[in-house]
């Protein structure tokens, strides 16, 4: 291994682990302050990437494409909040799920009847394709790094929203005391839906920046849910900043897992065996490392309760 | 007699008299679908101990469902290429004989949940529900990378295994055994509930400390239960891989646990006959709003949705009114 490949290796891993971070920072919040698990999170990056592909495809703008994404995700997680999951919050987690559940199949049903089952295509805009030289003379696809700019910058405008303005003010309030803040006049019902919404337009950016990487498809949100659940459930549930060192350690454990893990058993395997069992274990490592942390903090590593 | 006994009384004659009457009308496509309900309320009826007496919301339990099945998927597939399963220290052949793939099937899913039981019940709440999902997943991604059992491409059986007596390739043979070992396990639930063991669970999912209280060890009163649970979990994962002559690492996705819990909810939580109900509802409307729609996902979220929402007792609930524990 060269060691400008394993640059280029932990490069991946913090740009897998910013896409995670918008989503997990989304999933977090609504649990934080609403107390609620949402398991139609990754219904709304579909959603997000549909909206993208399509606005794209229309006007040939990836600017347009992005914000489209931002907003009809937005949009659709106003939607949902306000017919189906303010009726959730009195009930118990099994119910949240399962609602939400029945939500995850109505959304894919729902674009695969509107799109069809094919994959579409969304292009990374000339401006940001091709590599770009790093200094040491690592070359790297610029698009990479402007999800990774995007994601921080992300993480510290929600960072500087929670902690310096009036609405973080009423976030952090409403986590911990939804009566205390209604009675002292905030218009409790409409915190909830904008933080759902805010957090459903995070997944739908997520959902885009990835389609230009990855097709755009029905289904597409699942697998990135449960990792963005892993992400929360090792960050602490409700903190930002737990979503963000969970998010990073997760898409950095996958990244290099799936780099690292073969050569490591070739040392002492033969070949094809090393490979099969190195690529094994590396998909199952990020959960090893979710168990391995829950035994040690079973509420995360920033989560204050259970 | 209560009126939830006789609506049980109902539902297991139902069940019966569906695939009779197909078969006197020579209809062995409903029969498998009847051996289908019977099989997945299975599954559920394991589900139902962790979930609904003991108020233990597991995402995984695909993970027992899927053990199940590969135990009868790799047993079999070395029966059949007469290749030993392994051969040191002592010679450990496959199997087509279906009591023993039960047993080891049992047993694997058993020590599966005791292991992920051990770890998940340290925690609670939504941890547990998400910690539990991911070990589902775990599970999953192990047996799509994992090449030595098909991968991706799952495995195929080409004859059912056997049953000393019986002849499991005729459909109605086959749902007798199903039937019987639901009916069996049914029962073995029914009286679980009744006995110092449930009662205890069923306290302890209503209030924890007061069990604690009165000198109960809640954690290893949930761990036993979540390890039953995933026996009759995995039993019926080897059923269902058999039914099928096929496993795959789709028996281990997250949308088998949910599937699973759909079919508890939709019958009743913590109704002894629940799932029973919940996966006879759910493959009555697989196959007649599969055959309106190709899109019929949609119309089960809708009426999962209106479940959730609106008639939270399921089917028994709405059929035996409220529960009485």
């Amino acid at each position: 291994m060269t060691p400008i490949l394993l640059v280029e290796q932990i490069l991946n891993g913090i740009q897998s682990g910013m896409t995670l971070f918008l989503m997990a920072a989304g999933l977090t919040l609504v649990f934080g302050v609403m107390g609620l698990i949402n398991l139609a999170h990754g219904s709304l990056y579909m959603i997000g990437a549909f909206a993208a592909a399509a606005v794209a495809g229309a006007t040939g703008s990836f600017a347009l494409a992005l914000m489209a994404a931002l907003a009809a995700s937005a949009a659709a997680g106003a939607v949902v909040e306000r017919v189906v999951i303010r009726r959730l919050y009195d009930r118990d987690h099994l119910d949240q799920v399962l609602a939400t559940f029945a939500l995850i199949l109505v959304f894919s049903e729902g674009t695969r009847w509107l799109f069809g089952s094919f994959p579409l295509y969304l292009d990374i805009p000339d401006a940001l394709s091709g590599p770009v030289t790093l200094p040491g003379g690592i070359e790297y696809p610029r698009y990479r790094l402007a999800i990774i700019a995007i994601g921080a910058a992300v993480a510290a405008s929600l960072g500087l929203l929670i902690t310096r303005t009036r609405l973080g003010v009423r976030i952090r309030a409403g986590e911990n005391d939804r009566e205390m803040i209604a009675a002292l006049g905030v218009d409790i019902s409409r915190l909830y839906t904008v933080v759902f919404a805010l957090g459903a337009g995070l997944a739908g950016l997520a959902g885009a920046l990835v389609g230009a990487i990855r097709s755009v498809q029905v289904g597409m949100g699942e697998p990135v849910l449960i990792l963005a659940f892993v992400v929360i459930v090792i960050g602490g549930i409700g903190s930002i900043r737990g979503a963000l060192v969970g998010a990073l350690l997760v898409g950095m454990t996958d990244t290099l897992g799936g780099v690292l893990l073969p050569p490591f058993f070739g040392l002492f395997m033969e070949g094809s065996a090393a490979a099969s069992l190195g690529s094994s274990l590396a998909s199952m490592l990020i959960y090893v490392l979710m168990a391995g942390v829950l035994v040690v903090r079973p509420s995360g590593l920033y989560g204050g309760r259970a | 007699m209560t009126r939830e006994t006789l609506v049980n009384i109902a539902l297991a004659l139902l069940l019966l008299a569906v695939p009779l009457w197909a078969y006197t009308a020579d209809e062995p496509f409903i029969i498998t679908l009847a051996t289908r309900a019977a099989i997945l309320a299975l599954a559920g009826v394991g589900l139902n101990l962790a979930l609904g007496t003991g108020g233990l919301v597991s995402f995984g339990h695909a993970a027992f469902f899927g053990v199940g099945g590969y135990a009868m998927g790799i047993l079999a597939s070395h029966a059949q290429g007469y290749v030993p399963l392994m051969e040191w220290p002592f010679t450990v052949e496959g199997t087509k004989s279906m009591p023993v793939i039960w047993l080891v099937a049992m047993l694997s899913a058993g020590l599966a949940a005791l292991g992920i039981g051990a770890l998940s019940l340290r925690t609670s709440g939504v941890y547990f529900i998400m910690i539990t999902l991911a070990f589902g997943q775990m599970f999953y991604y192990f047996a799509i990378s994992w090449p030595a059992y098909g991968g991706e491409d799952g495995l195929s059986i080409y004859v059912r295994n056997g049953f000393p007596g019986l002849n499991t390739l005729d459909p109605i043979q086959f749902f007798a055994l199903a039937y019987a070992l639901l009916m069996l396990a049914l029962f073995a639930m029914g009286r679980l509930a009744r006995a110092p063991f449930g009662l205890a669970l069923n306290a302890a999912r209503q209030s924890t400390e007061r069990v604690e209280t009165g000198g109960i060890g809640v954690y290893r009163l949930r761990l036993t239960a979540f390890a039953v649970s995933g026996v009759v979990t995995g039993l019926a994962g080897a059923l269902f891989a058999d039914l099928n002559r096929f496993v795959s690492p789709t028996m281990f996705s997250w949308q088998t646990s949910g599937e699973i819990m759909v079919f508890v909810i939709l019958g009743g939580v913590g109704r002894l006959f629940g799932p029973v109900a919940g996966a006879m509802l759910f493959i009555v409307l697989e196959h007649m709003l599969g055959g309106v729609s190709e899109f019929w996902h949609i119309w089960l979220g809708a009426i999962l949705l209106f479940v959730v929402l609106f008639a939270r007792g399921g089917i028994v609930g709405a059929l035996a009114g409220r529960a009485d524990g």
